[in-house]
């Protein structure tokens, strides 16, 4: 069992998540930096993420889009605000338009990962803080349509036998 | 000098870290009795600019509501949006779980050889 650590803060709309994995500091830290690596788990389970920039500095911007079931798109970018490399990493991340542009309208959340060496692998630690109900609600909603989609899914085969 | 050698960036996770206690605070009083911001901000010995600065964060996010009395604003609880938002925290949780697995696998790939860990649970074609 990884997790080792989950706390739901409603009061400031806060998730902090902790887990342990086998494998050193350096290369937890890939699975941020690279953004083929990046891309393959960031979005929530039927919304695969495409990382169309990915510049991983201090002030930096990535522009991403996540592909729901439909085919439909939901953009997304970020903006790295402090990067110690390689324990630290700091940024907003907010909704776009499908081309990922920032919708200036649209609050943003702030993530705050750590990453520590511990006797047999690299404990991360994710703080994220949404700034509204409505922007957890969106992702939240993304991550609700796993459970929908592999019930279709057996249908499908189902129907095809 | 630098005294203890902070950063900009540590004042500021600290500041922040300060911000997220008093607001917690602030919902847990307002959810008591509704406040004026003055009285909190007696609470914390703060400015009434300060207190007003958390709350106006607290609002935007649904979770408390100001209404007038007489020459005063009240700050209100909002246990509605409260509950939703434990509930959505829990929704996100899972998506949290789903790319821990994935990063798992990500690290059995790239670990020395591509040995998995758990080759068991290895379901990639």
């Amino acid at each position: 069992m990884t997790v080792i650590d989950v706390r739901k803060d409603p009061e400031t709309l806060t998730l902090t998540f902790v887990a342990e994995f086998d494998a050193p500091v350096e290369q937890v830290w890939q699975v941020w930096a690279d953004p083929r690596r990046l891309e393959r788990w960031w979005g929530p389970p039927t919304w695969p993420a495409t990382f169309v920039e990915h510049q991983f500095v201090v002030g930096g911007r990535s522009r991403y889009y996540m592909t729901g079931p439909e085919g439909e798109k939901a953009g997304g970018w970020w903006r790295i605000t402090a990067i110690e490399e390689p324990h630290r990493l700091e940024f907003d991340d907010g909704f776009a338009g499908e081309d990922g542009e920032p919708n200036p309208d649209m609050p943003t959340t702030h993530g705050v990962v750590t990453l520590e060496a511990t006797g047999s692998g690299t404990r991360m630690t994710t703080v994220s803080t949404f700034a509204t109900l409505e922007d957890l609600e969106k992702l939240s909603a993304m991550g609700m349509e796993e459970g929908m989609r592999l019930a279709m899914g057996q249908i499908d085969a189902v129907l095809a036998g | 000098m630098v005294v203890r050698g902070l950063s900009p960036d540590e004042v500021d996770r600290i500041f922040r870290g300060l911000a997220d206690a008093t607001r917690r605070d602030i919902v847990e009083q307002v959810l008591r009795e509704a406040q004026s911001i003055s009285t909190l901000a007696r609470r914390y010995d703060m400015s009434f600019a300060a207190v007003q600065k958390h709350v106006a964060v607290l609002e935007r996010a649904a979770l408390v509501t100001k209404q007038r009395r007489g020459r005063e604003q009240l700050v209100h609880g909002n246990p509605e949006a409260l509950q939703r938002a434990a509930r959505l925290l829990a929704d996100y949780e899972r998506i949290w779980r789903h790319r821990v697995r994935v990063i798992e696998d990500i690290l059995a790939e790239d670990a020395p050889g591509g040995d998995p860990q758990n080759p068991e649970e290895r379901t990639e074609p």
